[in-house]
């Protein structure tokens, strides 16, 4: 079985920070994978190297592979807005724009120049669909997106994200913004979408990181510590900083 | 001293200086509006300037106003905002955007009057405009140009990180995001500081002493090439004469001026509050 996305020995600096040390992993497609980790310890700089949204910080420097579909995403002739047409990323907090939720919606595509209506529309409705949201709001399409609740909101930036169909989504602690209630229906969601992608999610919420994912990598300290399947690393994990981690001893 | 002393002393220190403001304003206005109000009618309006004080107007002057302010606008705002998205979003790390930072900054605080030395050895007589309109107009925009940009600038500031990591992650251009959401959600901001700079431009006197304008126009410019007179020359020249008469004369022209530029700081004041309305985080 072939590998949706490879790493192979990242190193990432910012400044003369060493964020990242030798970073090598692998990822199936159509799996959820979880990064845990305390704070600070580079799994969110890790997740936003999938779809290069580190190339904006200031002293952002990089050494290593990321390989998707077995090509190198940071070769020169990769152009960053098609990469993040392949990866879509959903961020902490819901940042939908101050626009209409057909906008919203359809934004990605129309960036991308396609204007037929129906085409819009059909997007739209599919996309708002898959992320459970298309009930809820389908007779007010046209109303600012703002005015949705935070869990909404939520689920409609996954909405965006699924219009342009991406293969890969980078989620960096989805829930953490949401009540208990939005965060079941946000978990709910990402198992369904698994069937149709690649899912890399970020969160400090181990029982979520435990339903959720299928495989499990524990970050500490700008190192990966260990990425195994999620039952291993929380029944029995190989070494003792995972174990101390998931029980809670430091974090 | 306790200190629930000490806080009632500064409060009214605090209530007593902008008292102070608002009350010389206040007996500046009512002085103006005894002297001037009379004066004031659709004919005063209408009428061209006069050796004569009851049949002087200030058509030309208010013509001269507006042609001024257009053209300013023109030249001022598309300059102006393009500089401002540039510093925020291109030129940020470099050594030269840090120079022209500072720059920018200091020349906010240059003497309006040395912008009108500039403008009369640059446009008027370099680039040959003379002491038309545009010479006017472009010197004006160099005045306003700083205030612009540092408008645009913190504009564009305010708009959330989180926007721009939206729109760039569904795969949009750094222009398409500029255009598609930093833009629009920074347009209230940015109109308010245009409007503010412009109502300054309207008011300012000095640089358009020096690059030329007339005190005495009998005629209403057709074209940017004309030369021209504004409110606060016609203010400045019947200020200066000796008759009583002229002073009348002022004072309802400078009502007119303070109801053009009250009218453009509350159209700034409008805009920006329905936009903060609209575009809400």
């Amino acid at each position: 079985m072939s590998y949706k996305l490879t790493t192979d020995n990242i190193n990432v600096w910012y400044g003369n920070y060493h964020a990242l040390k030798d970073i090598t992993l692998k990822i199936r497609p159509n799996t959820v994978t979880a990064f845990i980790g305390p704070s600070g310890c580079g799994k969110s700089t890790f997740l936003r190297l999938i779809n290069r949204m580190n190339d904006y910080i200031d002293g952002f420097r990089m050494e290593g592979q990321v390989l998707i579909d077995e090509k190198n995403i940071y070769s020169k002739r990769v152009r960053v807005e098609e990469l993040r047409k392949e990866v879509g990323m959903v961020f902490q907090k819901p940042n939908p724009f101050p626009k209409t939720i057909f906008d919203n919606v359809v934004y990605g595509l129309t960036i991308r120049g396609v204007t037929d209506k129906r085409v819009l529309a059909e997007s739209c409705e599919s996309s708002l669909r898959q992320a459970a949201l298309w009930d809820e709001v389908k007779d007010d399409l046209k109303k600012s997106a703002l005015a949705l609740s935070g869990g909404q909101q939520q689920r409609l930036c996954i909405a965006r994200t699924l219009a342009v169909k991406p293969t890969v989504i980078l989620m960096d602690e989805p829930a953490s913004a949401l009540d208990p209630i939005s965060t079941a229906k946000i978990e709910e969601l990402i198992s369904e979408l698994k069937q149709n992608y690649t899912i890399i999610i970020v969160t400090h919420n181990m029982q979520q990181a435990a339903r959720i994912s299928d495989r499990t990598a524990f970050f500490y300290l700008g190192e990966l510590i260990e990425f195994d399947s999620t039952v291993n690393i929380f029944t029995a994990p190989k070494e003792e900083r995972t174990q101390s981690y998931i029980t809670g001893r430091f974090g | 001293m306790n200190n629930r002393l000490k806080n009632n002393l500064f409060k009214y220190w605090a209530i007593a200086c902008t008292l102070f403001g608002i009350i010389m304003l206040g007996v500046f206005l009512v002085n103006i509006f005894v002297d001037g109000f009379g004066r004031l009618d659709w004919v005063f309006i209408k009428y061209l300037p006069s050796r004569k004080a009851e049949n002087a107007g200030i058509y030309t002057a208010v013509m001269g106003t507006l042609w001024i302010l257009g053209l300013t606008a023109i030249i001022a705002i598309p300059v102006g905002v393009a500089a401002g998205i540039y510093l925020e979003e291109y030129g940020k790390k470099s050594r030269f955007a840090n120079i022209l930072e500072i720059n920018i900054t200091n020349l906010a605080g240059i003497p309006s009057i040395i912008y009108g030395i500039l403008g009369l050895e640059v446009f008027v007589r370099t680039a040959g405009l003379g002491s038309s309109l545009i010479s006017g107009a472009l010197t004006l925009s160099l005045l306003i140009l700083p205030v612009i940009i540092v408008a645009t600038r913190e504009a564009i500031k305010a708009v959330p990180k989180t926007i721009r990591e939206a729109s760039y992650a569904l795969g949009a251009s750094k222009w398409q995001t500029i255009s598609e959401q930093i833009l629009p959600a920074a347009g209230g901001g940015i109109v308010t500081g245009v409007i503010l700079a412009l109502s300054r431009a309207v008011g300012e006197t000095a640089p358009l002493i020096v690059v030329g304008a007339l005190t005495y126009v009998p005629f209403v410019p057709q074209t940017p090439m004309d030369q021209y007179s504004v409110l606060p020359m016609q203010i400045f020249n019947w200020i200066s004469r000796p008759e009583k008469e002229f002073a009348v004369n002022a004072a309802a022209a400078i009502i007119v001026l303070l109801i053009i530029t009250f009218v453009m700081n509350g159209t700034a004041i409008f805009l920006r509050n329905r936009w903060q309305k609209k575009v809400k985080w």
